[in-house]
């Protein structure tokens, strides 16, 4: 929903704050992943994730979450999907060039990242091409398994 | 100047030391001179005679020449044919690969195919929305990310690989530039924002037109401070503005271009707003040269492309220099054609 969005880019801080312990406690949970089975997980955890982070994010489950990046605008609602930064046809008024209802996502992020320790250096990393086959999937787990090393 | 080795259509330059292309547009960026860039409206034809006319009005006053690729999200001839028919007269054009149109295997494919019609610079952008254009029914495809764009351009050049990790045997030569908009929000990262793209392989930029001085000094203050100046070529954009009519229409329609009130006001004022128009360009041209950290124009003079001589003639940036363009010195085309 376009008003929690803006509710969550203005408390970036402390939902980034939230994650950071979440992401723990998923890390800690690995061994219980584990034992249940990764692929048998994937589409309940999915299934949560896009109901929590959908309500207030709107995320778009492209599977490779970067908004402790973004200070808590997802990119990808962003109509030109773009992970790195506003395109050159931001309005003068802060909205954006295809969709003129709504404000630009990355100058909701640029004032997001403001708010996280931190924040506005880790818009400079450049973000990879994103991978198309994780749409749809959990970027938590994948998150755990990354964190954790080799898991299948 | 004349470089000891001009284009003979065809036949590639050798690449000089230091340099990443065997283009002429980097050969005049790393001289230090002041470079001329343009851009030529691809017609809505399959006539290549009519691209050559677009290309012939710049002729002696461009280092290189913009191909657009469907910009404004509108149908046209495709930006790697219309480099294609440039580079066979010798040409130096700016292939322009917009994300809108195509995915990761199509854009690869493009720059191959590019540099081997002897294209030397590759233009990486996001591209305008499909709504913004003639088909707004299209799908947007935007695959990659303009900054994600030219990391893929950097790893065919340097790595000599797809993103897939598969070799190429014969990487494309190519000198990466990107697009930026000093003049719109969020202004205070625009120069973080070109940090982010010179590290992911831009190596100049040509930005959006120009038309407040003093946002663009901010910008180029921002970039200094973070210490980008000698990391990148910046070209500023201008263009002469037909009336103030079209510039008001031009500011409140086309998102990202910015006219300060002053220039609507000044164009408004004018007995022969056109004249006008090309003065205030000239007038912004030799400001914009005094820059620290600029190192040329980009003329976008988008269906007045026939005044691009005009405004780069009086404003004396070129300092007696002419480009190159097929027929400038036939003595030396000849000769290096029969050795």
């Amino acid at each position: 929903m376009y008003a929690v969005r803006h509710w969550s880019v203005r408390h970036a801080r402390g939902l980034n704050t939230f994650y950071r312990g979440f992401e723990s406690l998923l890390v800690a949970l690995d061994p219980l992943f584990r034992a249940i089975g990764y692929q048998r997980l994937e589409r309940p955890m999915a299934l949560v994730e896009k109901t929590v982070k959908g309500f207030l994010f709107d995320c778009r489950m492209c599977g490779q979450c970067v908004l402790s990046s973004t200070g808590m605008a997802c990119p990808m609602n962003c109509p030109k999907n773009l992970r790195n930064g506003p395109c050159g046809g931001v309005r003068a008024n802060g909205h954006c060039e295809v969709r003129p209802e709504m404000k630009c996502v990355w100058v909701e992020a640029f004032a997001g990242s403001g708010r996280i320790p931190g924040g506005t250096a880790a818009l400079s990393t450049v973000q990879p091409a994103i991978d198309r086959r994780l749409q749809g999937k959990s970027s938590w787990l994948r998150v755990v398994r990354e964190r954790v090393g080799s898991a299948p | 100047m004349i470089f000891e080795d001009e284009p003979v259509p065809g036949y590639p330059l050798p690449i000089l030391p230091g340099h990443t292309s065997p283009g002429r547009f980097e050969r005049v960026l790393r001289a230090g001179l002041f470079a001329v860039t343009t851009e030529l409206d691809p017609p809505d034809s399959a006539d290549p005679e009519e691209v050559y006319q677009r290309a012939r009005v710049f002729d002696g006053y461009v280092d290189a020449i913009n191909a657009t690729d469907g910009s404004g999200a509108n149908c046209h001839m495709s930006s790697m044919a219309v480099c294609a028919l440039l580079t066979r007269l010798g040409y130096a054009p700016v292939m322009q690969i917009s994300c809108r149109d195509k995915n990761r295997i199509a854009i690869q494919g493009d720059i191959l195919g590019g540099a081997a019609m002897g294209v030397c610079n590759v233009l990486c952008l996001t591209g305008d929305g499909v709504q913004a254009g003639d088909h707004p029914q299209a799908l947007p495809v935007f695959d990659l990310d303009c900054m994600s764009l030219l990391e893929t351009a950097r790893t065919l050049r340097d790595e000599a690989r797809f993103l897939s990790g598969r070799k190429i045997t014969s990487a494309p030569r190519v000198l990466l530039g990107a697009a930026e908009n000093p003049f719109t929000h969020p202004l205070a990262w625009r120069a973080q924002r070109l940090a982010k793209k010179i590290a992911a392989g831009a190596q100049f930029i040509q930005t959006q037109w120009c038309y407040d001085v003093p946002l663009l000094r901010a910008f180029l203050r921002h970039v200094e401070e973070l210490g980008l100046l000698d990391k990148v070529f910046i070209l500023v954009g201008v263009g002469p503005l037909r009336s103030a009519k079209s510039a008001e229409w031009i500011r409140t329609h086309v998102p990202g271009v910015h006219i300060p009130d002053a220039v609507v006001k000044r164009m408004a004022g004018a007995a022969d707003p056109a004249a006008e128009g090309r003065r205030l360009c000239i007038d912004l041209i030799q400001e914009i040269r005094t820059l620290k950290g600029v190192h040329g124009v980009h003329v976008m003079a988008f269906r007045q492309e026939h005044t691009v001589a005009e405004i780069i003639d009086r404003s004396g940036v070129l300092d007696g220099r002419k480009p190159w363009f097929p027929g400038r010195d036939p003595q030396t085309s000849t000769n290096r054609m029969a050795s």
